[in-house]
């Protein structure tokens, strides 16, 4: 059976404006994979619904789980004030992760789509090219995505860091080329990088997001649109938190 | 000491069920509870063919509570039969309530035909107060009469007891749950969803795709138990509460006020075991009250 269970909060950190790092010994660590989330539950009652996170990193020999998260509501306001010694209620982990495939990996992330990526780009087994796109030179996690990649490339919106643009602008000055591209972002991230994918020819996966409420596939709410009817749902429908958040970016409209 | 309940001859072994939609058809909370602990699971509205519902947003939180605007997506009651039906099999315990949705009287019967001959199946509920569908739904929810024609066309078909689920978004829920007893209904259930909105102040817009959603949770759960109290002294009919329950005092609560069974919701949604620790939480306080029988405090509070 599954539970939902009480963690510790191992540290909390600010790593840009808006954006935390916490650290969190949860025994949904035992089980997890790169692009999967966990649901993380306020510790005030009248706000009933989990906020679902992704992971950043897993640390299967600590017990621990990274999560890399934007304050942008009251409930990540809370998480963000959270320190060593707090206890949060998480649930976990939640949804399917990136499949490997292929040798070679181009590893695309935009704004709070960056952390996902850090665990997969640890995991891949063979050489990634991160590709990063961020707002300004505030570059999160860019430190560690040049430890655990052959390459990092960065895109910045204000052009102050690296390509002046967007991942997608990055991965075609850089003509980047592998056997599977591995993208989380804002949608009009992912329906870049799909089609640069689609014209190079190369498998590609998109983490998507939507508003959820149960988290694991009950409800229906966090739904996003299927290019073919959908096997458990029978219409144009998947759902977010159980059949993804990871899907292949040609089964999903973009 | 006596858990067991009876609506319209059909036995619960005890009055703890989930509300429909918001435990599909037990499949995924399967993972968290032994559903052969449960009174019943009351599956999603299921309609005559596949439902692709609401654009998203569909959820929205509010201050103790939340909203959704789902629009009744379900896979069709063919699909339902041959996958929910038999996956629901395995749990002899529990007794299994079908939801049923339409656009139409028509499409409302086809899938009670189709249920008719499915054993698995204890009991229908007839969703006639889902407010965020535009044609069916709450249309046939918020007047008397239709009501109390629709209870009558599906209680005619029904092979099943049927329980009709009325909407709280009425002047009078009394007037309704009278006009569905005159029609037939062997049970009520109550409350449906309020309808609520709630905007974004930054983005200046709608949170929902759908603009308006049904407001759930521990914030409406006193409006529920009200109308629980209200409805329970206009008819003779068992009825089944629903509303924000989250606790077991919240489902003692609507007993007392009437409800022969409770129905738990959005509670499974932050607490994937809140069916179970209910139930738990229930006989604890019979043991402590010396309560023999669970029936004995059946609408006790006048």
């Amino acid at each position: 059976m599954k539970v939902k269970e009480r963690a510790n909060v191992l540290s909390q950190k600010k790593l840009a404006d808006g954006v935390f790092s916490m650290v969190l010994e949860t025994k949904a660590s035992e089980s997890a994979v790169p692009g999967q989330f966990i649901n993380i539950f306020s510790n005030d009652g009248s706000k009933l619904l989990p906020r679902p996170i992704s992971i950043c990193e897993i640390d299967k020999a600590a017990g621990t789980l990274r999560v890399v998260y934007r304050v942008v509501g009251a409930g990540t306001t809370e998480f963000s004030g959270l320190s060593e010694g707090d206890t949060v209620e998480v649930l976990g982990p939640l949804g399917n992760g990136f499949p490997f495939e292929g040798k070679t990996a181009i590893v695309v992330g935009g704004g709070i789509g960056v952390p996902p990526m850090l665990e997969l780009t640890k995991q891949f087994p063979g050489p990634v090219t991160a590709v990063m796109g961020y707002r300004n030179d505030d570059l999160f996690l860019a430190d560690e995505f040049i430890d655990a990649s052959n390459e990092l490339i960065v895109a910045t919106d204000d052009g102050s860091v690296g390509v002046h643009g967007t991942v997608v602008d990055a991965m075609k000055e850089n003509d980047l080329t592998a056997d599977v591209i591995y993208a989380c972002g804002p949608k009009p991230m992912l329906r870049g990088v799909a089609e640069y994918a689609k014209d190079k020819g190369i498998t590609c996966y998109v983490s998507m997001e939507e508003r959820m409420a149960c988290g694991v596939g009950a409800c229906l709410g966090c739904v996003c649109q299927s290019t073919d009817v959908d096997d458990h749902s029978h219409v144009n429908n998947k759902r977010v938190c159980k059949d993804g958040p990871v899907f292949l970016s040609t089964e999903v409209v973009l | 000491m006596n858990t067991k309940v009876t609506i319209a001859g059909v036995e619960f072994q005890n009055p703890i069920m989930e509300a429909s939609g918001t435990f599909g058809s037990g499949m995924e909370y399967s993972e968290f509870v032994d559903l052969n602990k449960l009174g019943a699971v009351v599956t999603k509205g299921v309609a005559n063919v596949p439902w692709p519902g609401n654009p998203t947003p569909r959820i929205a939180e509010v201050r103790s509570g939340m909203l959704n605007a789902i629009g009744l997506q379900n896979p069709g009651v063919d699909v339902f039969c041959e996958r929910d039906l038999k996956f629901l099999e395995q749990f002899k315990d529990t007794r299994v309530l079908v939801n049923v949705c339409g656009h139409s009287a028509e499409e409302y019967i086809e899938v009670v035909d189709r249920l008719a001959s499915e054993s698995r199946v204890d009991m229908l509920e007839i969703n006639i107060s889902c407010p965020n569908v535009k044609e069916g739904g709450i249309a046939f929810g918020q007047d008397p009469k239709a009501v109390e024609e629709i209870t009558r066309l599906v209680k005619k078909h029904a092979k099943q007891p049927i329980v009709m689920k009325l909407s709280p978004n009425v002047t009078d829920i009394k007037v309704m749950a009278k006009a569905a007893e005159a029609g037939g209904a062997d049970a009520i259930s109550l409350i449906n969803t309020l309808t609520g909105m709630k905007i974004d102040v930054e983005r200046q817009s709608f949170v929902l795709a759908n603009k308006t959603g049904g407001m759930s949770g521990p914030a409406v759960h006193p409006i529920a138990v009200r109308m629980v109290y209200e409805c329970s002294n206009a008819v003779s009919i068992p009825i089944i509460g629903m509303g924000g329950i989250s606790t077991w005092e919240d489902a003692v609560e609507m007993m007392l006020a009437g409800a022969t069974a409770v129905s738990v919701g959005t509670a499974n949604f932050y607490n994937p075991t809140a069916t179970t620790d209910i139930l738990q939480g229930v006989v604890e306080y019979m043991e402590r009250k010396n309560i023999e029988d669970i029936n004995d405090i059946i609408g006790i509070v006048r």
